[in-house]
C-alpha cells in the first residue's frame, strides 16, 4: 500500500516537473492541472499558490482573506488564502459557504510565535491545509512544514508538534499541537454527503480584510464572486464587548461548533445544533439532556442549565482537555479560556425559568 | 471461567456456521487473493491510519497479531473496506495512552466490515460508525479492563444513523453507558454477542426494526434496553424483537455519569422498554436480576418535542423462562418495593398512560406467561409522580394481540441462517 502511494506520488511529481520544465520555469501562478490532479501534490509548493517557498507571498490570483471570528485552534495564528481560477466565479450564498467553482483552492497556514503578544517576532509555520474544489466535490489535504519552514509535505496521517508559546493573555503553554489527518479534515467539513468549506460564509467575510477593504466587495471587484446583495449578513464580533453577550456567544458557537453540530453535520445525531441559524432553545442545548455524551456529561443533567454555567455540560466539555470529554473533539488540545468565559457569561445571564 | 471458555468455543462454532460463503472463517496468511498483513514495525498507528486513508473500495486491510499501543483515534471513510485482524484475542488495539479524538475507531463509510480484532481502553467510545449503511461488526472485542469505572468510555460498539446494521459474535465489557448501542438506525441485527459489566448491556435507541437474539447480557446494571428519547433527529422507535437471549444477573452497580439517561437504570434490571412501540420479548432466559426482570416505563422528564410519544405501547412479553430475581430492588424502585413488601415480581410497568397536555392513551401491554409469573402495575398514571395517586395492581392487563414484526433481513447477511 505504502509503496503504491510513493509510486503514485513520484509519478505526479514527474508529471508536474515535465509540465513545467523543471524548477527554473516554476510558473508564477497556480497550476490548475496540479490543483485538479487525482492525487495530491507531494509538496505545497507544487501547486504554485505562492511566489516563494515559504508560502508567504501569494501568486497572482491568490487572495489573502480573514474571518470576523476565527475558530480556536490551540492559539495558532492563521493565514488564509483563496484561489479562484481565472474566468470562474463563486456564487454568493446568504447562509452557507460561497458556492465556489471547480478548481478553487482554500489555503490555510497554521503558525505560532514564541510570544503571541508579538506574533511577528519569530513566527514559524506548522501546517497548511488545502481544501480543493475538485470536479466531484471538495477534498481536504493536510501539509506539514519542516522545521526550517522551507518545505510543506503532504501528510495524510497528520502528526503532532510540541509547541511552546506565551499566549496573547500572557500564559505560558506547552501544546501538543495535532495536525489533523485527512479523514479528520472531513469530519469537520462534512455536510450531508458532501464536504464543504466552513469559514468563507458571507457573515464571516463581511468586514475589511487584510487588504483593508471589505472582502465581499473586493471579491466581486476581482470577478471572483457573483450575486452579492446590497446588505449581506455580518457576524457579531465575539471580542466586541459592546455587543450583547448572547449574540457574541452564539457567534462563537457558530464558528467553533456549528459545522459539526448541525442537522447535516458530523454531530447531527446529538440533536444539539449550534449554527447561528438555529432558533429552537432545546436544540441549542437549553434544558436539553445529553444524548450520547457518556462521561462527557460530567455530573450535569443539561447541556445548558440556564443561569448555571457550572451545571452546564457545554461549559464542562469546553473546559476539558480529556479525550472523550473535550469538545470540540478535534482541533484543540488546550482550553480556549476566552471562549469558555464568554459561554459562561451567556449561560449565567439566562433566566433559570427558561428550563422547559 | 469455564463458562467463558465454553461460550467462546460456542461462538466460534456459531461464527463458522452462521457466516456467509466469503467469511466462513478468519483466513490464514496463505489464503489466496488477500493482501499482506500490515507491518507491525515502526509507528503502527500511523501505518494503520495511512492504510485506512489510502484504501480503495473492496480492499481488505489485514492487521497483524499483537498488542498495539495507539495514542489517537483511527478513522475509516472509504466504502466497501474490510478491516480484518488475526482474531479478537490476537489483534489488540490498546488506547490506554490515548491523547486525541473522541473514539478508538470512527467509520463514516458504507459497506464496511470490521472483523477479528479488539479495541481496549479507549477514552471515549470504542468503535463508532455514523451514517454507515450495511456495516458489519463481527468477532470483535471492545473492553475496558478492571473494575467498572465511571471513567470508562461510553459505548463499546456504537453504530448510529445507519441502515442495515449487523453485530455478531461481539464481546463488550466495561462500557460506562451501553456495551452494544445502536442509535437512530433502521434494520438491525444484534446476535450471538456477549455484553457484560457495562451499565447497559445492549441498547436499541430511537431505532426501528431490530432483532436482538442469541446474546448473553449478564452482569450489567441493565441487560437489554429498548429506548426512545425526545429531541433527536430520529424519534419514534418501534418494532424490536428480543428473543432467545440469556439475560442473567445484571446486578452490577450503575456506574454511569449522572446526566445520562442510563444513569436512571436501576441496577438489577433485565430488560427495560422505555417509550417505544411494538416490542416483543420472548423465549429468553431471565435469571437473578435483583430489581426486576422486565421493566416497562414511560419517559419521565418534561419535553417539548411534538413528534414524541413517551409511553411504551404495544408491548408483548411471552414464553420466557424465569428464575429468581426481584429480591432486592435498586434505584428509584427501592422505595416503591419497600412500600409493597420489599420485593418486585418478574414484570413491572409504571402504568403511565398520559403526559402533560395529552389525552390518556391505551398503552396495550400483553403478558402471555404462566400465571405464576408475577406482574405489577405501579399505577403511576402520569409523571411527575404523585405518591398520593399511586394505584398499584397485580392484575395483568388485558392486552390486544400485537402482530409481531417479521424477521429483519440484511443485505450483508444474505445466505446466513
Amino acid at each position: 500500500m505504502k509503496q503504491f502511494a510513493c509510486l503514485a506520488a513520484a509519478l505526479v511529481l514527474l508529471a508536474a516537473c515535465g509540465a513545467r520544465g523543471g524548477e527554473a520555469a516554476r510558473s508564477p501562478g497556480p497550476d490548475l492541472s496540479v490543483v485538479l490532479a487525482e492525487t495530491p501534490a507531494p509538496t505545497l509548493a507544487d501547486y504554485g499558490f505562492f511566489k516563494d517557498a515559504a508560502a508567504e507571498k501569494p501568486a497572482d490570483g491568490v487572495v489573502a482573506y480573514d474571518l470576523i471570528n476565527p475558530l480556536f485552534s490551540d492559539h495558532a495564528l492563521k493565514h488564509r488564502f483563496v484561489f479562484v481560477p481565472q474566468g470562474r466565479t463563486a456564487a454568493y450564498s446568504d447562509t452557507a459557504a460561497m458556492d465556489f467553482p471547480v478548481g478553487t483552492a482554500l489555503i490555510k497556514t497554521f503558525a505560532f510565535a514564541p510570544d503571541l503578544r508579538t506574533p511577528e517576532v519569530g513566527q514559524y509555520k506548522v501546517e497548511t491545509r488545502v481544501l480543493i474544489r475538485k470536479e466531484d466535490g471538495w477534498a481536504a489535504f493536510p501539509y506539514a512544514w519542516n522545521a526550517a519552514g522551507t518545505v510543506a509535505t503532504y501528510a495524510p496521517t497528520g502528526g503532532t508538534r510540541k509547541v511552546s508559546v506565551t499566549t496573547a493573555a500572557g500564559a505560558s503553554l506547552v501544546i501538543d499541537y495535532a495536525i489533523p489527518n485527512k479523514n479528520q479534515c472531513k469530519t469537520c467539513h462534512q455536510d450531508g454527503e458532501a464536504v464543504l468549506p466552513i469559514g468563507p460564509k458571507a457573515r464571516n467575510l463581511n468586514h475589511d480584510g487584510p487588504a483593508g477593504v471589505n472582502q465581499l466587495v473586493d471579491w466581486r471587484a476581482r470577478g471572483m464572486l457573483d450575486g452579492l446583495p446590497g446588505h449581506p449578513p455580518v457576524a457579531p464580533a465575539i471580542h466586541d464587548v459592546r455587543l450583547p453577550v448572547a449574540d457574541r456567544a452564539r457567534a462563537y458557537l457558530d464558528i467553533n461548533c456549528g459545522h459539526c453540530h448541525k442537522a447535516t453535520g458530523s454531530a447531527s445525531n446529538s440533536g444539539l445544533w449550534l449554527d447561528s441559524g438555529e432558533t429552537s432553545p432545546v436544540h441549542i442545548g437549553v434544558g436539553k439532556h445529553p444524548t450520547a455524551a457518556g462521561r462527557g456529561a460530567g455530573d450535569s443533567l443539561y447541556v445548558i442549565a440556564p443561569g448555571a454555567p457550572d451545571q452546564s455540560i457545554m461549559v464542562y466539555r469546553m473546559a476539558s482537555t480529556e479525550p472523550g470529554v473535550a469538545m470540540p473533539e478535534l482541533g484543540r488540545t488546550v482550553v480556549d479560556e476566552d471562549g469558555v468565559a464568554l459561554v459562561r457569561e451567556w449561560i449565567a445571564s439566562m433566566d433559570a425559568a427558561e428550563l422547559p | 471461567m469455564k463458562f467463558q471458555v465454553r461460550l467462546a468455543v460456542g461462538c466460534a462454532a456459531l461464527a463458522l456456521a452462521a457466516c456467509g460463503p466469503k467469511d466462513a472463517a478468519i483466513p490464514g496468511d496463505a489464503t489466496p487473493g488477500l493482501p499482506g498483513v500490515l507491518s507491525a514495525e515502526g509507528d503502527f498507528g500511523s501505518t494503520l491510519q495511512l492504510a485506512l486513508i489510502e484504501a480503495k473500495p473492496g480492499d481488505t486491510i489485514r492487521l497483524p497479531e499483537g498488542i498495539f499501543m495507539l495514542d489517537t483515534g483511527l478513522s475509516l471513510d472509504v466504502d466497501g473496506v474490510t478491516v480484518l485482524g488475526a482474531g479478537q484475542d490476537k489483534t489488540i488495539l490498546d488506547f490506554s495512552g490515548q491523547t486525541g479524538a473522541g473514539e478508538g475507531l470512527l467509520v463514516t463509510a458504507d459497506d464496511v466490515t470490521l472483523m477479528a480484532f479488539a479495541i481496549r481502553d479507549t477514552r471515549g467510545d470504542g468503535i463508532k460508525s455514523k451514517g454507515s449503511d450495511r456495516i458489519t461488526y463481527r468477532d470483535l472485542t471492545v473492553d475496558w479492563p478492571g473494575e467498572p469505572d465511571e471513567e470508562n468510555g461510553a459505548y463499546g460498539v456504537y453504530p448510529v444513523e445507519s441502515e442495515d446494521v449487523l453485530i455478531e459474535n461481539v464481546t463488550v465489557r466495561g462500557a460506562s453507558d451501553a456495551g452494544i448501542y445502536v442509535g437512530q438506525s433502521h434494520n438491525i441485527i444484534v446476535r450471538n454477542s456477549i455484553a457484560e459489566y457495562n451499565v447497559a448491556g445492549i441498547e436499541i435507541e430511537n431505532s426501528t426494526n431490530a432483532d436482538v437474539y442469541g446474546n448473553v447480557a449478564r452482569d450489567n446494571a441493565g441487560g437489554i434496553l429498548v429506548f426512545d428519547l425526545p429531541d433527536l433527529p430520529m424519534v419514534g422507535g418501534h418494532s424490536t424483537r428480543i428473543f432467545n437471549n440469556q439475560i442473567v444477573h445484571n446486578n452490577t452497580r450503575n456506574f454511569a455519569p449522572v446526566g445520562n439517561i442510563v444513569a436512571g437504570v436501576p441496577s438489577g434490571t433485565g430488560v427495560i422498554v422505555l417509550a417505544n412501540r411494538n416490542v416483543h420479548v420472548f423465549d429468553n432466559d431471565f435469571a437473578d436480576n435483583r430489581t426486576a426482570h422486565v421493566l416497562l416505563t414511560a419517559y419521565g422528564e418534561p419535553f417539548t418535542d411534538a413528534r414524541y410519544n413517551p409511553l411504551p405501547r404495544d408491548i408483548v412479553v411471552r414464553n420466557n423462562r424465569w428464575t429468581g430475581g426481584g429480591e432486592d430492588p435498586q434505584g428509584d424502585l427501592t422505595a416503591v418495593a419497600q412500600a409493597l413488601g420489599g420485593t418486585l415480581p418478574a414484570i413491572v410497568t409504571d402504568g403511565v398512560t398520559k403526559w402533560p397536555g395529552a389525552e390518556a392513551a391505551r398503552v396495550n401491554i400483553v403478558v402471555d406467561e404462566d400465571p405464576a409469573v408475577g406482574f405489577l402495575n405501579l399505577g403511576v398514571g402520569a409523571y411527575p409522580l404523585d405518591p398520593a395517586t399511586l394505584a398499584p395492581s397485580t392484575d395483568r392487563p388485558r392486552g390486544l394481540a400485537v402482530a409481531e414484526p417479521g424477521a429483519v433481513k440484511l443485505p450483508q447477511d444474505a445466505g446466513a441462517e
